[in-house]
């Protein structure tokens, strides 16, 4: 790689994407990893629903039963969800805004690296003496030495490693947002999608460090022998969770902000209409983001924390409910008046409407700490997180993957398998959820690996056991639906579904660099704009000139197996493999730092020759 | 046509029926059947709070289905739908409503939270300390000197003021039917008043993951009218005083041979023995063994038999009992009873 080489060193296959630092591939790289994580979630919720089908079922033991629960959990969450958010936000966040790239792309890839190593180190505690067991949430006591086996050493080491990246990943694109916005894109001008994924990294900026601080302190009370939680030596149980749920909650808008703004996106579309109250909708999101840092007590209002401490929290929570009931009726009203469509990724955000709303009304209940007191830790609690988070975020997941799968991969999804993945999706989800809110409130505690027969907990349990298999067909559809547009030789065009903003401006999938020529955006949906003017598409704010691109690098990718390497040493306090890991590792960063690399440049002929292809 | 409807109607009152006779679960159990003061209030503001609730979701959905149904877009139609930027009254409308939906809301939130975080003192209230074990519940009552597990004892129309705290992991003491739950935390202490408006027995669970046997951890709440419930703590005390009597039976003889010399380094009867396991003074009277089985002869046995089979990650070894020492244990722990239970 010489200092000017004006072409790019080409890698070809999996050198290619092991070194990539694009961010439509990074995208890729992130919606395939968390897909196979979210498979694997999703093995193990089946598995937990066999086991509880009938009272006294024998499918898994105890101790795997909760290795199920918490490993469902914890992929779902941090290995399945988030990514696939980062894969959206990398694959459209830069488009909306007229960028050729996110601001850090080395980084970016380090991001994705660092999430990818961690995740596949808690993952191969099932292979090394037995998976963590002390729920996501993995409360102090119960995930200390005494009381729990190796697995929590594995979600201590591999959460801090994967929330390393996911920090990293959120900075970045606080900076891209901020800094990378096309001519005229002013913050008042982006797409609600982007608006979304602005707050959510400054939710991640703020949030990632409580658990990381947790973390280290459990690493230390488990590894070296601290005590910073256990109560015989002068520890306080509480400490964890309140450093737990500092991130915790904030996590939640992490993850439902981004589907807020997907659902933002595809329903304007596919009303035709601009998103009604656009100026709210923003104010909405940014004070969802906001409260979301005041509220964490009320994961803990069965703690002991006293009727103030209670109370305040509660009434802060009842709170959100307001700037979520703005956008609830704001999508309905951006909807009035339109012209609906209804293609599978409008299904999913039509049907995302009324769950999420069933989600966030027992929010709203479970924000009463005294009939919380009921409700806590029951299955009510599981019935109503799903709701949100399945029936919210997934729903939005797969609505916005429908409708960015052309921009991503220049094919379109099949739209018959589409519809068959949603109704399956969509009625499973229902049937599995909602007699759980009964189960909890007839006094099913979560967590439990088997019911006694003969205390009215059978019917509920059966039905729900039932939605699964919806569940699962409905995803074994979409794999389905993945592959026959993966086989198909039909391309995408550049905007198949009339769209607004300036993803849709450019070819399906859009060249390396883009955008030929920046783009200029004169108003909110930047598109539209231009196609109510009659033009043909966006005018440009530069002329075609030559583009300066970041090369590849196989750094990010040795750089996060250093730590994946240490963390091994650290578990079997081998601090030779410590050593070795972390050279590599910091190794990698001298390189980094030593090493000058100063990208290349695409010429105007390239870009004419690809134009004409593409 | 008329008919169709009625059947029709018929049907859906049927299915309504069915669906809240099945839909409240165990009165023993469901914080939908509240059996005391405390779940009663709390009863009321889950109806409260769900009832807002649904109306703002029939709103929803009534504008939902209209504009899916008005607004869809037709076959041939074209021409560009008006691009409407918002509406400021609208806005203050949906801003303004569910803010004072939840003042509504507010108002008993905070004045239930505070009955609820009252602490009696014991002129007021009976005293109970609970300590939760992995798997297990130990139960004492620190004025009358009685001190019991798995089986909780209370008498009826009395308030009951718990001091909760663990031996061991966190867990949380959850009893539907009177009221919501509290944690136990390990090396502090917890709060909490109940109070059951009615005799009989409630179940209890835990509610907060402790461990592989977390789903068994469940326990009994026997109320009890007043009187008898007073007789029960004389004749505990008594019984914790006095020397045990000797049992009738030779086998029961040599059942208690065999618990002094295996099982009373864990489990007290009488006042003596340790306190790692649960106290079985009143064993014989409890509804359940190990708080998940039958209390009979047979399971009794069963769980003699392999202790880890049936609740797995307790703290009870395996003993390997023969089978006629099982015999034994089991004859003589069916002695160990202080009241005649009417059931």
């Amino acid at each position: 790689m010489s200092a000017h080489a004006s072409h790019a060193p080409k890698r070809s296959g999996i050198a290619d994407w092991l070194t990539t630092v694009d961010h439509k591939k990074i995208g890729i790289l992130y919606l395939i990893a968390g897909g196979i994580f979210f498979l694997a979630g999703g093995l193990e919720a089946l598995l937990i629903r066999l086991q509880l089908m009938y009272p006294e079922l024998q499918v898994v033991g105890a101790k795997t039963f909760n290795e199920l629960i918490t490993m469902h959990g914890t992929t779902m969450i941090f290995l399945a969800a988030m990514p696939v958010i980062f894969a959206l936000m990398n694959a459209i966040v830069p488009l909306q805004i007229g960028a050729r790239d996110v601001a850090f792309p080395f980084v970016n890839a380090l991001g994705f690296w660092l999430f990818f190593f961690g995740g596949v180190l808690i993952n191969t505690s099932w292979f090394l003496g037995g998976a963590p067991d002390a729920g996501w949430t993995s409360y102090a006591t119960l995930a200390l030495n005494q009381y729990s086996g190796f697995g929590i050493d594995f979600y201590v080491l591999g959460l801090q490693i994967a929330g390393l990246g996911t920090l990293i990943g959120g900075i970045n694109f606080l900076v891209t947002i901020i800094n990378m916005r096309a001519p005229g894109m002013t913050f008042m001008r982006m797409p609600l999608f982007t608006w979304a994924s602005f707050v959510t990294s400054g939710l991640i900026l703020f949030a990632f460090p409580a658990i990381t601080v947790g973390l280290v302190l459990l690493m230390f009370d488990r590894l070296f022998g601290a005590a910073f939680f256990n109560p015989d030596a002068g520890g306080n149980v509480v400490i964890w969770q309140h450093l737990f749920w500092i991130f915790g909650h904030p996590e939640v808008y992490i993850l439902i902000l981004p589907a807020f703004g997907i659902i933002s996106e595809v329903v304007s579309t596919f009303s035709r209409k601009r998103l009604f109250g656009y100026s709210s909708m923003v104010f909405a999101t940014a004070l969802i983001g906001f409260l979301g840092f005041m509220v964490w007590a009320h994961h803990m209002f069965t703690t002991g924390m006293g009727p103030i401490a209670n109370t305040l929290f509660g009434l802060a929570t009842m709170l959100i409910a307001v700037p979520t009931g703005i956008k609830i009726f704001n999508w309905l009203l951006t909807m009035w008046g339109g012209q609906i469509r209804f293609p599978t990724a409008n299904l999913f955000a039509v049907g995302f409407i009324p769950t999420f709303t069933i989600g966030g009304m027992t929010g709203v209940m479970l924000a009463v700490p005294p009939a919380d007191y009921q409700y806590h830790d029951s299955y009510f609690v599981v019935a109503h997180f799903h709701y949100v988070i399945v029936g919210g975020l997934v729903f939005g997941l797969f609505a916005g993957l429908y409708y960015w799968w052309p921009k991503m991969f220049g094919k379109m999804l099949n739209e018959t398998l589409g519809k068959w993945n949603f109704w399956t999706f969509f009625i499973g989800f229902h049937l599995t959820f909602f007699p759980q809110h009964f189960l909890g409130l007839m006094g099913m505690p979560r967590r439990v690996f088997t019911y006694l027969a003969g205390q009215g907990l059978e019917l509920g349990n059966f039905i729900s056991t039932i939605g699964v298999f919806g569940m699962t067909i409905g995803t074994i559809l979409f794999l389905v639906n993945a592959y026959v547009s993966a086989k198909s030789s039909k391309r995408a065009p550049a905007d198949p579904w009339d769209g607004r903003t300036l993803e849709w401006s450019i070819p399906s999938p859009p060249p390396e660099y883009n955008f030929a020529q920046t783009p200029l955006v004169r108003g909110l949906d930047a598109l539209w704009v231009e196609k109510m003017a009659g033009n043909k598409g966006m005018t440009y704010a530069e002329p075609l000139g030559s583009i300066h691109m970041p090369n590849g690098s196989f750094l990010p990718f040795i750089m996060s197996l250093g730590l994946f390497i240490a963390g091994y040493g650290f578990m079997y306090h081998n601090y030779v493999v410590v050593g070795i890991g972390m050279v590599i590792t910091f190794g990698c960063m001298l390189m980094r730092s030593l090493k000058d690399d100063p990208g290349y440049h695409i010429e105007p002929d390239e870009i004419e020759e690809k134009g004409v292809k593409a | 046509m008329k008919s169709w409807q009625q059947s029709w109607r018929q049907l859906f009152l049927f299915g309504l029926l069915a669906l809240t006779l099945s839909g409240c679960g165990m009165r023993e159990l469901s914080a939908l059947q509240p059996q005391g003061p405390v779940a009663a209030m709390q009863f009321d503001l889950m109806k409260l709070s769900a009832s807002i609730m649904i109306g703002v979701f029939i709103v929803v959905m009534l504008i939902l289905t209209y504009v899916l149904i008005r607004y869809r877009k037709r076959p041939g139609q074209e021409g560009i739908p008006k691009q409407v930027e918002g509406s400021h009254t609208l806005e203050i409308i949906w801003t303004v409503i569910p803010f004072l939906l939840l003042i509504v809301m507010a108002v008993p939130t905070v004045t239930t939270g505070f009955t609820l975080g009252k602490e009696y003192n014991k002129d007021e209230a009976l005293q109970v300390r609970v300590t939760a074990h992995q798997f297990w519940w130990e139960f004492e009552y620190p004025d009358l000197g009685v001190s019991t597990a798995q089986d909780l004892v209370l008498p009826v129309n009395q308030k009951v003021q718990f001091t909760l705290t663990s031996a061991d992991v966190m867990h949380a003491f959850w009893i539907p039917a009177l009221g919501g739950k509290i944690d136990t935390n390990p090396g502090l202490e917890n709060k909490m008043w109940l109070q059951a408006d009615r005799t009989g027995v409630f179940y209890g669970k835990c509610a907060e993951l402790c461990g592989a046997s977390h789903a068994l951890m469940d326990f009994k709440v026997d109320v009890l009218e007043q009187d008898e419930f007073a007789a029960w703590a004389e004749k505990m005390k008594g019984v914790q005083s006095a020397e045990p009597a000797a049992p009738a039976s030779a086998n029961a003889v040599q059942g208690q041979q065999i618990f002094e010399k295996s099982c009373l380094g864990c489990h007290a009867v009488a006042g003596k023995g340790g306190k790692l396991g649960p106290n079985l003074t009143n064993f014989a009277d409890r509804q359940r063994v190990a708080g998940i089985m039958p209390n009979d002869a047979e399971h009794l046995a069963k769980w003699l038999r392999d202790p880890q089979k049936e609740k797995p990650g307790n703290n009870m070894p395996n003993l390997n009992l023969s089978e006629d020492q099982i015999n034994s244990l089991v004859e003589y722990m069916s002695t160990l009873k202080v009241q005649e239970i009417k059931r």
